[in-house]
């Protein structure tokens, strides 16, 4: 089955790939896949070069959740709702930032949707700037490090709790790094009517300052230090949770990446280090990670 | 059947009768009893297989018609001024994804100042976005345009979006007798919605592709092509419409008294009416005065205005728009649909942010024209004497 590719044009090493295909793969190839603008919408819908095995739209940056819960309400009006699953492929910008709107409507009203973030961590696509899903300390053009900066300064936003709170009735975290998990939460989310929220870790290779062949082992540092912790809600109710043997210290994940390399000789960066292991013993407890 | 009703229920009404599939909006004075209407309508089971959605904003009501349209659905929204303005990115894309959705701008002034007063500032605003616009003068105008908005729209030769442009207030809260169409009258006229493409998992396609510089600009002048097309395409259908409801609204641009007029006023929207009382008492009068009602504004229909004016001294053009720094939007194209020709026109800027326009005053800047009291150029009437301050 072809779902996405080949010829998609992503770096070799680009995690959403594998969230992509991941997710059309276990829905069977019944999706309707709604995409905003970003990185994944450049490499793969360029005109005459479409890579899509399924329909796809792209409208813009900020709308997909609208545009999303529009063909949901079309197929539902025309009683063609049980043609296939519509999917939302989003990066962090246009799902934490710009389109957080159109996204908290469609989770408002409850539209059958389920919504893929891939998490990057920032605006990828234009070159790594901050969004709000950018960690503390993240070295991006819009929070360079210099002289009084030690890159991103403040938290990332919890997106996850946040489609929690609209009432959905599933939202949970993944990770590229464990594609089987990922997938059977695709196969889960899908059994639900109504919203539903999945933000998946993808790594960028040339953001982040990793080797393409690194992707999906630092992916897997930020579940095991405990920074991306993978949980699953259902109906509001925290009902799984990935426990980690034995939690690593943040610095693992963050030594390998050029993002966050400033962290170890910068004036502040002693703070920030501080800072990012305060929000993984944070996770541990508030999630009980530790197994 | 001929009844008395409030413009917003005449709207809602031939909304109705147009089958929509998918309804999407957002509250916004003076549009909201439009969707109001829809939604009571939504409510009692009225509107057969649709669905209503109430959106989080305008920007969200437009993308959900969108998509909605998208997936092959007939998708209707309203609003007004502030609501279009935030469409408005929206709507240049539904545009150029060329996805016939219909709406209705209930016209309204935009801020600053905020009023939520009458003026036609707001769908002038987005006049270039690749939308058919048709600025009505009465209810029964607006009533009847809707189910013709949706058959233009989805016109194969055409799939442009297409608003209908009612004065806010003057129009849409305005009790005036409509003969409202039955169910039978518009089956007959409009099909249901067949699309070219859509969202099939049967039949896969990709929406929205981005263009390249070798593709881009095809695209763009392929919509300059639809719109050219869509020019007959309504002329054939305002006729089957005059055919089917014996009412004639006639072509692009209605020309009343024009032929051996000395003065025409150039209008649109709902002051047409008045100004055509104005130019009735005049002619009673003997002089030599015309109305050239402009109801297409995109695609803008420079022949028919040239063919109308051509043999006019003097063109006043009732402008309810600015375009600041610049010549009033329509006096523009009306020049430029005159270029050449030996006509004078005069730009009359009047009713802004519902500002009246009492008679008296078309009458006068009649009659200042000519008698030549006035010159060619940009002024303003039923203005005060004011202070500048910021607001």
């Amino acid at each position: 089955m072809n779902c996405f590719g080949p010829g998609h044009g992503a770096c070799p090493g680009c995690g959403f790939p594998i969230a992509i295909r991941g997710a059309i793969e276990v829905l069977d190839g019944r999706v309707i896949a709604v995409n905003s603008t970003g990185c994944l919408e450049i490499v793969s819908s360029m005109y005459g070069r479409n890579t899509w095995g399924v329909p796809y739209i792209h409208s813009l940056f900020e709308n997909a959740g609208a545009v999303a819960a529009g063909i949901e309400t079309a197929l539902r009006a025309m009683k063609r709702d049980e043609e296939a699953h519509v999917v939302v492929f989003a990066g962090d910008g246009a799902t934490f930032d710009i389109g957080i709107g159109t996204l908290s409507g469609m989770m408002d009203r409850d539209h059958n949707v389920l919504y893929i973030c891939y998490d990057n961590e920032a605006y990828q696509n234009t070159g790594n700037q901050q969004s709000m899903a950018t960690p503390p300390g993240a070295n991006t053009t819009t929070t360079p490090v210099g002289k009084l900066k030690p890159g991103k300064t403040g938290r990332k936003k919890d997106m996850v709790e946040i489609a929690v709170a609209h009432g959905v009735p599933y939202a949970a975290s993944a990770s590229i790094a464990y594609p089987k998990d990922f997938q059977r939460k695709v196969k889960r989310a899908a059994e639900f009517e109504g919203s539903k929220y999945i933000q998946v870790h993808a790594p960028c290779v040339t953001g982040w300052g990793i080797d393409g062949k690194l992707t999906v082992e630092v992916s897997k540092l930020a579940v095991e230090t405990g920074l991306y912790p993978l949980v699953e809600y259902e109906y509001g109710k925290l009902v799984k949770v990935k426990k980690l043997k034995q939690r690593k210290p943040v610095e693992e994940y963050l030594k390998i990446q050029r993002r966050f390399r400033h962290l170890f000789k910068h004036e502040m960066g002693k703070e920030i280090l501080e800072q990012l292991q305060k929000i993984a013993d944070e996770n541990a407890e508030k999630y009980g990670l530790d197994a | 059947m001929r009844k008395v009703v409030r413009g917003f229920y005449a709207i809602a009404e031939a909304v109705r009768l147009s089958r929509p599939n998918v309804i999407a909006a957002y509250p916004i004075t003076p549009q909201t009893e439009i969707v109001e209407n829809l939604a009571e309508m939504y409510a009692n089971g009225e509107l057969g297989d649709v669905e209503y959605v109430t959106a989080e904003s305008e920007f969200g009501a437009a993308s959900m018609v969108l998509g909605a349209s998208a997936a092959g659905a007939r998708a209707f929204t309203a609003t007004s001024s502030q609501g279009l303005l935030l469409m408005s990115e929206v709507l240049y894309n539904a545009a150029g994804m060329r996805l016939p959705i219909v709406l209705v701008i209930a016209n309204r002034s935009v801020s600053a100042p905020l009023s939520i007063w009458n003026d036609i500032q707001d769908s002038i605003s987005i006049r270039d976005a690749g939308i058919i616009q048709l600025y009505v003068e009465s209810n029964q105008e607006a009533h009847d345009m809707i189910p013709l908005a949706f058959k233009v729209a989805e016109n194969k030769d055409v799939l442009l979006p297409f608003m209908v442009c009612v004065d806010g207030f003057k129009l849409t809260h305005a009790y005036e007798p409509v003969d409202l169409l039955d169910q039978e009258t518009v089956d007959r006229f409009l099909p249901p919605y067949e699309p070219v493409v859509k969202l099939d998992v049967n039949n896969p396609v990709a929406m929205g592709c981005y263009a390249p510089p070798p593709y881009y600009m095809e695209f763009r002048i392929a919509m300059e092509y639809a719109m050219e097309r869509a020019t007959k395409v309504m002329l054939q259908e305002f006729k089957k419409w005059y055919k089917l409801t014996e009412r004639d609204w006639g072509g692009h641009v209605v020309a009343e008294n024009c032929d051996d007029a000395e003065v025409v006023v150039v209008a649109m929207g709902s002051i047409v009416a008045l100004v055509r009382e104005v130019v009735k008492r005049l002619r009673h009068d003997g002089k030599k005065v015309g109305l050239l009602k402009i109801r297409t504004y995109r695609p803008f229909p420079s022949k028919e205005i040239r063919k109308a004016l051509k043999n006019a001294d003097k063109v006043i053009v009732i402008e309810r728009a600015l375009s600041i720094g610049a010549e009033p939007p329509v006096t523009a194209d009306v020049k430029s649909a005159l270029f050449g020709l030996n006509v004078e026109v005069y730009p009359v800027v009047m009713g802004l942010g519902g500002r009246d326009i009492p008679r008296e005053l078309v009458e006068k800047v009649i009659e200042d024209v000519m008698k030549g009291k006035t010159k060619p150029e940009k002024r303003y009437e039923g203005l005060n004497e004011f202070e500048e301050v910021i607001p």
